[in-house]
């Protein structure tokens, strides 16, 4: 690992005037990526800002019945809190099924937003990969592309976004409050993370001296009746080949309100609006969930070997809509 | 070079470390705490698991400078003097160990894990999230486990042994 500064901040207006004189700098949080990251050469910060004793760990219910999670709630105390257990099930699951309980009890919800892909070309300093070196190519195309992207990659990247917090955050419509020197913004999840397009190395909207305080959930009724269904290659402790976040809420048999998004497919956690679009209204069968998991899936595109994924998408949401209407949500 | 204070196994410790150095190499080559084994270095094995204000995490992803402040619990800390702690003993009636290297970060992970159980803490394969006082069923510790690995494959001695002390702890 190369050498760096080590700084630790103790209050946020702090840490982000640290950032903003150090261009370069990494905040850090649990480490479970970013230490990985500089051990492998990946990351080089001439400083670290350690953040994890600022004091943004909390979880608070907000009024009109919403939640905010301090952006360094560990993953481990999220997925346990009774507040997301109760309203938001498909949170606690999303969290559970994702890296390990050492990792979760470290990993910080910030830092998971922040995660990078775990391509191995990306990994791999001696392939050309346009997300690490930008302007270089994709190693990935003609690679081995198993577990690639098969929604909004371009030519110049391949690359999944490995959270499966992230997807639950996507279909809950969370917001992300970010800080800065210049004051405090805030950014749907479903806006923070980018497609490759020519760019993959711009991963997320964060600009370099912005920090990530605060997650809000909104309140919503239907969050309750939600699911998280994880595919993988292992039964656990493995990313995942395709993973569903769902929602839905029927009456008299009609859809009446659905959330959707899906893991494993994109280099952003993918809201599934083509399907939600389809579904919202239409009756509440097998038939409905089928017909809209093909609506989402219409502008899929398969790899040499990743073609798998479409239709393991496809059954994995209509498998996953029929559980939540036949057994309600996990909570 | 960093000031690094942490109580490790009830003693404070104060080190003057590289920012680099990690929580692992901290202990192993700084404080010649050898128990604790290097594995993969990438978190992803779970032998350098330790407890942190008695959390298991991977200490190979920790910076020691991180931990300044903190509690550290590694496998020499957990016996009562001379009286092993009932996991160790456990792990060996089970035959939960074939070379031992994963052995002190399956304890200390199990300790964690236990804690967690007792906290209420669900897992993935809890089936309702609302549900209190889910039994440790085998399905259970396995999920919970999982971010240790045993490459000589001791696993149903391992579940076994973690099975009879929480039983034990039930009981209690």
């Amino acid at each position: 690992m190369r050498p760096f500064a080590y700084v630790s901040a103790t209050d946020v207006a702090g840490a982000v005037r640290a950032i903003s004189a150090e261009p370069g700098a990494r905040f850090l949080g649990g480490g479970t990526n970013l230490v990985d990251l500089m051990r492998e050469d990946i990351e080089r910060p001439g400083t670290v800002i350690d953040i994890t004793r600022l004091p943004l760990d909390g979880v608070e219910e907000l009024p009109g019945g919403g939640v905010r999670i301090g952006a360094l709630v560990r993953n481990s105390h999220l997925a346990a809190h009774p507040l997301i257990r109760a309203r938001y099930p498909v949170l606690s699951q999303a969290i559970l099924t994702g890296a390990s309980a050492q990792l979760r009890n470290m990993a910080t919800v910030g830092g998971n937003l922040m995660q990078r892909t775990r391509c191995v070309y990306f990994y791999d300093g001696a392939a050309d990969c346009g997300r690490r070196e930008p302007g270089a190519g994709c190693d990935a195309i003609g690679g081995f592309t198993r577990n690639h992207a098969i929604l909004g990659a371009s030519d110049r990247c391949i690359a999944t976004h490995p959270s499966d917090m992230c997807v639950a955050l996507a279909a809950l419509d969370a917001e992300i409050e970010i800080e800065s020197v210049r004051g405090t913004r805030r950014v749907p999840l479903t806006a923070f993370h980018r497609l490759p397009g020519d760019t993959p190395h711009l991963e997320t909207v964060l600009a370099a001296d912005e920090l990530i305080t605060a997650v809000e959930l909104p309140a919503s009724a239907l969050a309750a009746t939600s699911r998280y269904r994880k595919v993988r290659d292992r039964a656990s402790y493995a990313f995942a080949l395709v993973s569903v976040a769902a929602a839905l809420e029927t009456g008299e048999g009609v859809v009446t309100g659905v959330r959707l998004a899906l893991g494993g497919v994109a280099a952003r956690p993918w809201r599934a609006h083509e399907a939600e679009r389809a579904l919202l209204g239409a009756p509440a069968t097998e038939e409905s969930f089928l017909r809209a998991a093909e609506a989402e899936l219409a502008p899929a595109v398969a790899r040499s070997q990743n073609g798998f994924k479409i239709e393991l998408a496809r059954r994995t949401i209509v498998a996953t809509l029929r559980q939540v209407l036949t057994e309600g949500g996990a909570a | 070079m960093a000031e690094v204070r942490m109580r490790v196994n009830g003693t404070a410790r104060s080190l003057d470390l590289d920012p680099r150095v990690s929580l692992l190499d901290a202990l192993r080559e700084h404080l010649g705490l050898t128990g604790t084994k290097k594995g993969c270095d990438q978190g992803a094995c779970g032998a350098c698991t330790v407890l942190a204000d008695g959390e298991r995490v991977n200490s190979c992803l920790a910076l020691a400078v991180q931990y300044s402040g903190r509690e550290i619990t590694t496998i020499e800390g957990i016996s009562a003097g001379d009286r092993p702690h009932p996991l160790q003993t456990a792990f060996v009636g089970h035959d939960g160990f074939q070379c031992g290297y994963c052995t002190s970060g399956q304890i200390c992970s199990a300790i964690g894990m236990l804690a967690e159980h007792r906290a209420g803490a669900p897992s993935a394969v809890t089936g309702h999230l609302a549900a209190t006082g889910v039994p440790l069923s085998d399905a259970e510790i396995r999920e919970r486990m999982s971010g240790n690995l045993c490459r000589c494959g001791a696993y149903n001695g391992i579940v076994g042994a973690i099975q009879e002390v929480a039983a034990t702890e039930a009981a209690r």
